[in-house]
């Protein structure tokens, strides 16, 4: 046991002195949490658009007017025939080109009906959608002040929609679940694998096997110091997120910490288990992260909605951790949910510890040749 | 150049000596490329909903049937009791709770306002915003029906000099909305650019933590030749990878290649240099290879989610949008969707590429002058 204190200190000794990495490890999560709070939103802001107008009369004149007020779009050109879109398209600044249809005003006016194109760039499907509804706004907003005093077509019907847990949709509060899964698995997997792996590429580990430690030691020694390093960020985190970006926390907060905790420790044993399969530092870190990076932030929810995936994904996505976890948190923090919701997800991931645990201490070999 | 060809060769070794690199380097990319592209997508599956029919009428049964056959939504429950309702919400079961008060056929059939509410899981807001926005059009489709059975009923004067502006979408090089072509080259730029940056951003510091660059330090070779030397093999890794990619591309996504492939391998062969002196410069700034590969992981993240690769650089606010102009990842994604999917020329993206172009230049300078063959 004594040794065991001993080797602990060692591993908190040898972090701890490399100021850098502290810093990087410290600071990164912060700066990472400051640009995307207030970077991803959304909203669109200054889409490029272009004007074909084919009539030019009072009632286009104000409506683009309205169009370039509106701080979602900047009016990047007015063309006058067909033949210029495809050019515009092509230079990518342009996203959607309106054309407003020859006699529009007389139309509008004489036949109560009048026709514009919404022509988009609908290379990105997502935000060619957007813009089309923001451009439908403003459009109809324009209408109802032409039919204003008019007997309004007062029927159908309006649906009021609540959206819970989240109400004004505000990205920042789906973000920090995000980001913490992302930050805690890559810090964690990353940094074991690394540390465990260059221990036996600098043949250290040699001379800790010979010593009275015990494999099992040797392995929680390294992970301790993570483990602490990795709360610690967590805890920043969650800092941030309360006082700069106000996310609600709903729930638990002791629920919250025992279920990063055990994140923490999933990714942490999934690290030692890619350093037990891997001979040096180069392998461990190109499967720890460019094995890990995409997938833990495409699958797990994180960005695109596990539920819009085709079926087969849906399945594999349950290999990733940072999916339960993200469940887990976006049900602590805006949900308030207790354990009795989130318990499946919670033995999952006890369960891919175990799993990654037994699996690294059958492979960790006492000879390494 | 007999010394670049041996230090070529000494790389090369090193790489491939490592019996675990190949897979790494050549199947996980593939890999990747094949699942991920699939998992990017905002398109709606099934959404089980409960519903609390207060008014059990024929235009509320019309109604839900037209939700139910939409293929989107399902019932999943029935009940009167709105807590019940609720509890399901907050257990997972359903996404979305529809309700419809007493009352409603009447209001409708008078020609009146008929509120209803939906209640949405907005946990995933992403999800959220997809099921308003579906709902929303299945209810709009079912008001303009109801509108032109109450039109006919009614006298055709009652409404007469309402101007109504139609707006007419069109979706040009993409009109299915087909997210797969979006991702694809994008997801490919991101493996790329992965790979380039973390295998360059390693080495030195490697050759620095084992020791061995002292060995090198003291042999005659040339700074440039050195630099070259460590940047050509990944150079060709990276190269490799993105024509396998793109291959996959072409023959297994079906991806419409517009433009010239010839143009994208020059691009191509441009941003690889910038990513790679970046991980040099990496390299030299950092004292061992966890650093490294923290510096490296951090820039990537930023690179990734800022560079318009899932969310629109468009939907940021405009400070942020100024910062994409730094980011070569972002230029090279936008330059690939523009040459594939739109078939644009040189002329369209020539100030991408001399952005690039300078990035990597300045990058590959000032990581030269940063290695200095005396060690501290």
């Amino acid at each position: 046991m004594n040794s065991f204190r001993g080797f602990v200190v060692k591993e908190f000794k040898q972090i701890f002195r490399d100021k850098r990495t502290l810093m990087v490890l410290f600071g990164m999560p912060i700066i990472m949490l400051m640009l995307f709070g207030f970077a991803i939103r959304n909203e669109i802001t200054n889409v490029k658009i272009g004007i074909l107008d084919l009539s030019k009369d009072q009632a286009t004149r104000t409506l683009i007017q309205k169009i370039d007020a509106s701080s979602s779009f900047q009016i990047e050109a007015y063309i006058d025939h067909y033949g210029e879109i495809e050019g515009l398209f092509k230079q990518g600044e342009v996203k959607e080109i309106m054309v407003f249809e020859a006699g529009f005003e007389e139309k509008l006016m004489r036949q109560n009906s009048a026709d514009i194109q919404l022509i988009t760039d609908a290379t990105d499907p997502n935000l060619a959608n957007m813009v089309q509804a923001y451009t439908t706004n403003i459009v109809r907003t324009y209408e109802r002040e032409v039919n204003r005093g008019k007997p309004a077509l007062k029927i159908g019907i309006q649906p009021a929609v609540k959206m819970m847990y989240n109400p004004e949709l505000k990205s920042v509060n789906l973000f920090v679940p995000g980001l913490i899964a992302v930050i805690l698995m890559l810090v964690s997997a990353l940094m074991t694998s690394l540390s465990i792996t260059r221990e036996k590429e600098m043949g250290n580990l040699e001379i800790l096997l010979i010593s009275p430690l015990k494999p099992y030691h040797i392995i929680i020694g390294k992970v301790l110091p993570y483990l602490v390093l990795s709360i610690g960020n967590v805890i920043t985190i969650v800092l941030l997120a309360k006082f700069i970006f106000h996310v609600p926390f709903e729930g638990s907060r002791l629920l919250f910490f025992m279920e990063s905790i055990l994140y923490i420790l999933t990714a942490l044993a999934l690290g030692v288990f890619i350093s037990s399969v891997t001979n040096n530092q180069q392998t461990a870190l190109m499967v720890a992260l460019a094995g890990l990076l995409l997938p833990t932030v495409l699958l797990s929810g994180f960005i695109f909605p596990v539920a819009s995936m085709p079926v087969p994904l849906q399945i594999f996505s349950n290999i990733i951790p940072a999916k339960w976890f993200l469940v887990i948190v976006r049900g602590i923090m805006l949900k308030g949910s207790g354990i009795s919701l989130v318990w499946k997800e919670t033995l999952v991931l006890v369960g891919m510890t175990l799993l990654l645990i037994t699996l690294s201490l059958k492979k960790f070999k006492v000879r390494l040749q | 150049m007999r010394t670049i060809g041996f230090l070529l060769r000494k790389e090369f070794l090193q790489v491939f000596r490592n019996r675990a690199m190949l897979p790494i380097l050549i199947v996980m990319p593939v890999v990747q490329l094949l699942i991920l592209s699939f998992a990017a997508s905002y398109e709606l599956k099934e959404v089980n909903f409960t519903l609390l029919d207060r008014d059990q009428s024929t235009v509320s049964r019309q109604l839900i049937a037209k939700f139910q056959s939409s293929g989107y939504f399902n019932v999943l429950e029935e009940t009167f009791d709105q807590a019940e309702a609720l509890e399901s919400l907050n257990a997972g079961r359903v996404n979305m709770i529809m309700e419809i008060p007493y009352g409603f056929e009447k209001q409708l059939k008078t020609g009146h306002i008929a509120p209803m509410q939906l209640i949405i899981d907005a946990v995933d807001g992403s999800s959220a915003g997809l099921i308003q926005s579906y709902s929303t059009s299945i209810l709009n489709d079912f008001n303009s029906e109801q509108l032109v059975k109450l039109q006919l009923s009614q006298a055709p004067t009652t409404h007469a000099g309402i101007k109504h502006i139609n707006l007419i979408p069109q979706n040009w090089y993409n009109p299915d909305l087909n997210y797969i072509t979006f991702m694809v080259p994008g997801i490919l730029v991101v493996l790329v650019s992965m790979i380039g940056l973390f295998l360059s951003g390693m080495n030195i510091v490697r050759e620095q933590e084992m020791g061995t660059i002292e060995q090198l330090n003291v042999t005659p070779i040339r700074k440039y030749q050195f630099m070259i030397g460590k940047l050509l093999p990944f150079w060709i890794i990276g190269m490799a990878d993105l024509l396998i990619g793109l291959a996959l591309a072409r023959y297994g996504f079906h991806i419409p290649f517009l433009g010239s492939l010839f143009t994208i391998l020059v691009i191509a062969s441009i941003f690889l240099v910038v990513i790679q002196s970046m991980g040099l410069l990496i390299s030299t700034l950092t004292q061992t290879q966890q650093q490294a590969m923290f510096v490296a992981w951090f820039f990537m993240v930023i690179f990734i989610l800022m560079g318009g690769l899932f969310t629109p650089i468009e939907s940021m606010p405009s400070w942020a949008q100024n910062l994409v102009y730094a980011n070569p990842v972002a230029y090279f994604i936008k330059i690939m969707r523009m040459v594939l999917l739109k078939g644009a020329g040189w002329k369209e993206i020539a100030s991408m590429v001399s952005m690039l172009t300078a990035m990597g230049s300045l990058l590959l300078l000032i990581s030269i002058n940063r290695y200095k063959k005396t060690t501290v």
